[in-house]
């Protein structure tokens, strides 16, 4: 069942919705439970009607239907998509009770779909171009520009995700997927690519997601989402049953520049650390899973997790984050999560020194 | 003159023709990749589309506005979310005012104040409002609400019409504003190892959730919730 959280948006037609992390497991979440947001409601789009249109700096103009990108060579890849936003209510403090409001705008799936360099290289993109358009076909044709070495790497036309057709929410019948980066990028219902030799600065690369630092200054252009972790269970929607003894505490942790190699987790607040069991399926730009086990005595813990991803860069604190970034900044917030287990099982989201 | 045989003429000619049919089959570098599927799109479905507008101004529509008929245009269509001197409702965005306030610790970012490309607000303007009426303002509607929205926010004067052929001299308050990505940022570099034992004398906790109370499992409309726009 899918609820609205009446008071985070100004109406339902821009709504969102958060992954249930406390209750899950593994690195895929499943369809029905991905989180979304949309710009004017979720579109509701005839396959057969839908086109992609190509335009712009290329030598032949065209026109694709489903029918026409079934055909172009596919590949499944598994990628996460995070929300820029995601924790972005956690910026001031610990702020909302649970991983699925403090973390859950985030999914994992496997995607299928044809590398979006086939249909590029089809339309014959030119010299000069550098910089590439996608845009929705819903009523928001939401915009955003993205640099041509990205398109051509590793981004996705999506049509399916975990083996059947992507959910109406999802962007039916097409999305794009940039792998690694914020998640706004990957417009649904995409009906049109332009190609261009500079960027459009279009209202969700300027207005929305630009970071505004302290001093009155915006990065723009943040497009990688960096390494992050948090503990799903305990948590302060999965509380601890058992008064002491034998206890497994799991999470996720993922990075928009490749793979986690490590990740570390403390149960008495950072005074020590351990090193945690990550799952061997081990993916780029994918969700991992971690395990970590321990003797619970039955006083109160301060749990934390901390990743560490291929390129050595450490997750850092939020107050880390907030020393160089201020606090109105709204996002990449990859803070480290603390959680404050009470003897009777309850857990908090606290922050601590 | 025939100096050939007969047998040696046809054997030659055979091998050219193989050979043209080969170089045909294999030749043509400019479909090189192509697998030929999609179909050509015409100007006019270009056109149907096309519908954005870069910083540079390409992609302007001809057309004109005033700041008067940008003001009867917006009490109609905008006013009732965003108010009548773009002040907002409610929870709709507030689109007027908010200058010098981006280093405050309550900064309040509008067209004027932030935004850096007044390209950015026609591009937005024309493909996604009024909200649930999107693309529906003709050009001259388009750059009239936009000469209004820059009045509102003190940029031009009470006369100002605003056009394609002035467009890009219109400078937003905030264009030098932003900064390319410099991340990664806040990482412990110092350390190339991070500390894994008796890292810290003591731990406090310094703020709870519980205090503060907003999770959604309540029914809240608070205007001090966090939020997302």
């Amino acid at each position: 069942m899918r609820r609205s959280v009446e008071w985070l948006t100004a109406t339902r037609e821009s709504s969102i919705n958060f992954t249930p992390l406390h209750a899950l497991d593994g690195i895929i979440t499943p369809n029905g439970l991905c989180f979304e947001r949309h710009h004017s409601g979720v579109a509701e789009v005839n396959p057969l009607d839908h086109r992609l249109m190509i335009n712009g700096l290329v030598d032949k103009p065209l026109i694709f239907s489903m029918e026409d990108l079934y055909r172009f060579p596919r590949e499944n890849r598994i990628y996460f998509l995070e929300c820029a936003a995601n924790s972005g209510m956690e910026w001031r403090g610990a702020q909302l009770n649970g991983a699925q409001f403090t973390h859950g705008m985030i999914h994992c799936v496997q995607y299928t779909g044809v590398p979006l360099k086939y249909i590029l290289q089809e339309a014959g993109i030119k010299t000069n171009a550098k910089w590439i358009m996608p845009e929705g076909g819903d009523a928001a044709g939401m915009n955003r520009s993205v640099p041509m070495a990205k398109a051509l790497d590793d981004c996705l036309l999506a049509f399916k995700m975990n083996g059947e057709a992507l959910r109406p929410e999802q962007g039916y019948p097409l999305r794009l997927v940039v792998p690694g980066w914020e998640g706004n990028m990957w417009v649904k219902w995409l009906r049109r690519i332009e190609v261009g030799d500079k960027p459009w600065h279009t209202r969700e690369e300027t207005s929305k997601y630009t970071d505004l630092m302290e001093n009155g200054k915006s990065r723009r252009f943040t497009w990688v989402m960096d390494c992050k972790s948090v503990i799903t269970s305990p948590s302060p929607q999965a509380p601890l049953n058992h008064k002491k003894g034998h206890t497994l505490l799991t999470g996720i942790a993922w990075s928009g520049r490749g793979r986690v190699s490590r990740v570390d987790v403390t149960i008495d607040g950072g005074k020590n650390w351990h090193a945690a069991k990550v799952d061997p399926l081990s993916l780029p730009m994918a969700m991992h899973r971690f395990y970590y086990e321990f003797e619970w005595d039955g006083k109160p813990l301060l749990l934390q997790s901390r990743a560490i991803d291929e390129t050595g860069y450490i997750q850092p604190t939020k107050d880390e984050l907030r020393a160089v970034r201020g606090t109105n900044s709204i996002y990449h917030n990859n803070g480290i999560q603390t959680w404050h287990v009470r003897a009777n099982g309850e857990v908090e989201n606290v922050e601590i020194s | 003159m025939l100096k050939f045989p007969r047998a040696t003429i046809l054997t030659l000619a055979l091998l050219i023709a193989t050979m043209m049919v080969v170089a045909l089959a294999t030749s043509a570098p400019a479909n090189a990749g192509k697998l030929g599927l999609g179909t050509k799109a015409t100007s006019k479905q270009i056109k149907a589309w096309d519908i954005d507008v870069r910083p540079d101004g390409q992609g302007l529509p001809n057309g004109h506005g005033s700041v008067a008929d940008g003001e009867r245009i917006f009490l109609v269509k905008c006013a009732l979310c965003h108010g009548e001197f773009g002040e907002g409702s409610g929870r709709w965005p507030v689109l007027a005012g908010g200058a010098d306030s981006l280093d405050s610790e309550n900064p309040v970012k509008t067209v004027g104040s932030y935004w850096p490309y007044l390209s950015t607000a026609f591009d937005y303007i024309h493909r996604a409002m009024p909200f649930g009426d999107a693309q529906s303002l003709k050009p001259n509607e388009t750059y009239a609400i936009l000469a209004y929205l820059l009045n509102m926010n003190d940029i031009v004067e009470d006369d100002f019409v605003l056009s394609k052929k002035n467009f890009t001299s219109v400078k937003m308050p905030n264009a030098d504003g932003f900064i390319d990505d410099p991340r990664p940022d806040a990482r412990n570099i110092k350390k190339r190892k991070p500390c894994m034992k008796n890292c810290k004398k003591n731990v406090k906790i310094t703020k709870r959730a519980r205090i503060v109370d907003v999770t959604p499992d309540k029914e809240k409309n608070d205007a001090t919730s966090p939020k997302i726009d």
